[in-house]
């Protein structure tokens, strides 16, 4: 058990090394120039120079990026170049709303996408397996931002059934959370729904009818699971792509999370804070995926984590 | 026809089964008398599982029942609703399967599936719950049930799963015991030691027993009276005795004459003044296991020290149980995996070899497996498949291929126009024969047979057995032949080689081995073997008490202390020590 964290945390250590890396890398080749952004049209190119120096962007990318290292490891992310103020301090502020959101919007995700699965699973090849395999694809297919939009037109400006953004009280959070989970959900009914059907067809469902269990308890005590235990590390591998979406409905409702500070910061190219945010992320999605593979064995006694 | 006079505890009625648009059953009738035995026997496809699925109300979706009666208590069960027969299920007619690796939760111990099936069906305490588990338990011979309570399925061997699996068919005491093919998956000691708890249970709580088989040693072994399917019809029904004494039907007879009787061949042709093509001293095959950050790497001693030699035209036995190292020893020999020690196949040394020599060396020994059905690519006509060595030999041009493999065919009794089919266009048997086809393709010396006949129903494999022993009289082959199956070993082998735990405990002719065995471990096999015979029911009483089994995992760098042998009688060896 101890083996298997230290190995993970080494090998978590190396993958942030490569996310911040290629972050910077990207927008060091990046053709947009903050210097000037910040400096303004109308500035002269030796303020624009002033600027670039002051903020050590005419250094050498490697030089910039060891600045970069050194600095994280004393726990500094660097200074906004817009905001005038830390990143870590940027970043701190914002981490409670979107936690919040996140632990809301995965666990909508799970509880609709699990459920869709399980009846779809059950009511196989019916009207209503149908019908839900074909919300789930609209789900996986739609483009975040134009859902976002029109959920917070329909359930905000026309039903006025949520409020139409804001944060403070527990309905802000309702619509935001639904929409992560709606969209999300997708992935999960389809995983769910085929895994339950191979389950379905195992040999001891068989022995479990033929002990004379209810319909619902094989299927809530034998079938699902047995069918839940190949989609948990999924819920690790989601994080990343949970992100995303993390970043388009925050912009859209106006929720004072990362995402919102990240869309602001590309906006500006404020490189400190993009790439703040990142190793947030990257952070975040190293712990999902640590936590899921501990969570497994927990699920499935079959899995020894010392065996990995 | 039966004797009973009382009135049966469970009767089937003009039962029909539909699988589709198909008639799988076809009006079958029988009843179950108290406390006795009914064995239904048939092949593959006879519907004899879909009869025992029907009477627990566990039909597939895609099967109905058009007609018939199902009597248990003055219900009909096929009227009963789907929570009526919750009630009956677990409780008044219990069930278990022929696979018990897969037929227990994988993420449920033991303890919690037993006590869930009392909990379904009484109201007791959790306490009395626990007693009962251990109760039955207890019953079926499992070993330190309060450490098995608290394990997973994946923890227990398949002998103990199938234990835990009739323990809780029989939690609640049914009248009714349904065993749809239960030692099918087992070893023959194991499954010697399920049929004799069987027995027991049925002693001891006067249960009925509706048991289906393919397999008539273990209906002699078992039956009080047999229902023989084939093709959704009952062909005979009888007591027992009467069956195997004068079996009426004519598929009765049949099936009889194709089972293979251990003990019913006489000492073989020799070969012993024929050359040795394959000559196999000290083999030893060992699978590395990998250490983790803080454990040293160790082995699995899979094979080890097997010698043995194989002459022209003779057929070698391999016998043993699963995990003993008889496959492995196979693939050893095609050089399909590292190995140690010497192989020589007509004198050359196969060790250390590869490349284009291996390959050159490979096409005299040639391999047909165990499943036909998963050894020929779906996707590759039979022309493709049986040509396809000639093809990586470089054998020919298209239009020889194809006349060679219309000639290959035809040996083994298939039609040139099949090499423009598919493999799922064929039966099981016939697929097998395309793989011996495709052995034969480029003429080998010796061909190693892995279980190639064992899942054949009796009658295809009767055939398939034949067809071997002719291409082994026409083309002068050596087989070596590996099988679980001591009957089938018998009948086809001159010599045979017991192996256990990697190791060869006794080789000899057939007559010897088989005859005279002279090791325990031989004795322990042949005593589980069931036999064809009503007047001759075994007493597997003795098999219930468990052997060692050495531990094969080793630390790197052990070597076995080689196996020594004294010569029982000439050309017969036996283990020592």
């Amino acid at each position: 058990m101890f083996a298997f964290i230290a190995r993970r945390v080494v090998y978590s250590i190396l993958i942030l090394l490569g996310v911040t890396l290629i972050t910077y890398l990207l927008l060091f080749m990046l053709p947009a120039d903050p210097a000037r952004q910040i400096a303004g049209r109308s500035a002269t190119p030796e303020i624009v120079a002033n600027i670039r120096h002051q903020l050590g962007l005419d250094l050498p990318f490697y030089q910039q990026y060891f600045q970069y290292l050194k600095g994280l490891l004393h726990g500094d992310l660097g200074r906004s170049f817009i905001q005038r103020s830390q990143v870590s301090e940027l970043i701190g502020a914002r981490l409670v709303p979107s936690l919040q959101l996140m632990g809301l919007g995965i666990a909508f995700e799970l509880l609709i996408g699990i459920g869709l699965g399980i009846v779809a699973a059950l009511k196989r090849d019916s009207f209503i397996d149908r019908l839900l395999m074909a919300f789930s694809f609209v789900g996986v297919s739609s483009p975040q931002f134009i859902a976002a939009m029109l959920f917070l037109y329909f359930f905000a400006v026309r039903l006025d059934w949520f409020p139409m953004g804001g944060y403070g009280e527990f309905r802000h959070i309702l619509l935001p959370a639904l929409t992560l989970g709606i969209l999300g959900s997708g992935w999960y009914s389809r995983m769910v729904r085929s895994s339950m059907i191979e389950v379905l067809h195992q040999d001891f469902i068989r022995t479990a009818r033929a002990k004379g269990l209810s319909r619902m308890r094989v299927v809530f005590r034998h079938v699902l699971p047995n069918a839940i235990v190949p989609v948990i590390p999924m819920v690790g591998i989601d994080i990343g792509i949970f992100m995303g979406g993390l970043v388009v409905v925050e912009s859209v409702f106006g929720w004072p999370g990362i995402g919102q500070l990240a869309w602001q910061a590309i906006q500006q190219v404020d490189i400190p804070v993009i790439v703040g945010v990142t190793t947030v992320s990257a952070v975040a999605i190293v712990l999902g995926n640590l936590l899921a593979d501990l969570v497994i064995p927990l699920v499935d006694p079959r899995i020894d984590v010392k065996k990995h | 026809m039966t004797a009973e006079t009382s009135r049966p505890l469970l009767s089937v009625e003009r039962l029909s089964i539909d699988f589709g648009p198909r008639r799988v059953v076809s009006e079958l009738s029988f009843a179950l008398h108290a406390g006795k035995t009914l064995c239904i026997a048939g092949e593959s496809g006879s519907g004899k599982s879909l009869t025992s699925l029907a009477i627990m109300g566990l039909l597939p979706k895609a099967a109905s029942v058009p007609g018939g009666a199902i009597l248990f208590e003055g219900r009909d069960l096929l009227g009963c609703s789907d929570r009526q027969m919750q009630e009956l299920r677990g409780k008044d007619i219990g069930m278990i399967f022929q696979e018990p690796m897969t037929s227990l939760n994988p993420l449920m111990t033991v303890g919690r599936q037993l006590q869930e099936t009392v909990r379904r069906h009484e109201a007791l305490s959790g306490q009395e719950t626990r007693a009962r588990a251990r109760q039955m338990l207890d019953a079926v011979r499992v070993p330190q049930v309060d450490k098995r309570l608290a394990q997973y399925p994946h923890e227990l061997s398949g002998g103990m799963r199938q234990r835990v699996m009739i323990a809780m068919a029989m939690l609640c005491k049914p009248r009714v015991l349904i065993a749809d093919e239960p030692t099918t998956a087992l070893d023959v000691t194991i499954q010697a030691q399920i049929l004799e708890l069987m027995r027991e249970l049925q002693a001891q709580f006067g249960t009925t027993l509706l048991m289906i088989t393919h397999d008539m040693g273990v209906v002699a072994e078992m039956a009080d009276e047999v229902v023989v399917m084939n093709q959704g019809l009952m062909e005979e029904r009888a007591e027992v005795r009467s069956l195997f004494a004068a079996p009426q039907a004519a598929y009765t007879r049949k099936l009889l004459a194709a089972v293979p009787v251990l003990g019913s061949a006489g000492p073989p042709e020799s070969r012993e003044e024929r050359p040795v093509v394959l000559e196999v001293d000290n083999l030893q095959v060992r699978f590395p296991l990998r250490g983790g950050w803080f454990e040293p790497a160790r082995n699995v001693h899979a094979v080890e020290n097997v010698s043995f030699r194989l002459r022209q035209g003779e057929t070698l036995g391999i016998v043993g149980e699963s995990g003993c190292g008889k496959s492995t020893t196979g693939k050893a020999l095609l050089s399909m995996l590292p190995f140690d020690g010497s192989v020589k196949l007509l004198g050359c040394e196969l060790n250390g070899i590869g490349g284009e020599a291996l390959r050159e060396v490979r096409q005299d020994i040639q391999m047909i497996f165990q499943d036909p059905y998963a050894s020929l690519n779906p996707r590759k006509t039979i022309l493709d498949l049986v040509g396809e060595p000639l093809l990586i030999h470089g054998k020919g041009d298209r239009q020889q291929r194809q006349a060679r493999v219309a000639e290959l065919l035809e040996q083994v009794g298939l039609p040139a126009e099949a090499m423009q089919r598919y493999p799922h266009m064929f039966s099981g048997g016939q697929r097998q024969r395309i793989c011996i086809a495709r052995a034969l393709a480029l003429n080998p010396k010796v061909i190693v047979a892995d279980e190639s006949v064992s899942a054949l129903d009796v009658s295809v494999q009767a055939q398939v057995l034949e067809l071997l022993e002719r291409l082994q009289r026409e083309h002068d082959l050596s087989y070596l032949f590996i099988s679980h199956d001591m009957a089938v070993v018998e009948r086809i082998c001159h010599r045979v080689a017991v192996m256990f735990c990697g190791q060869i405990v006794e080789i000899g002719r057939r007559d010897q081995v088989l005859g005279n065995p002279q090791h325990p471990y031989t004795q322990r096999l042949l005593s589980a073997v069931p036999i064809p015979d009503v007047d001759q029911r075994r007493d597997f009483k003795a098999l219930l008490r468990e052997i060692q089994v050495p531990d094969p995992i080793k630390p790197k760098g052990y070597v076995a202390p080689p196996q020594q042998y004294r010569q029982q009688d000439v050309d017969h060896l036996v283990a020592v020590g």
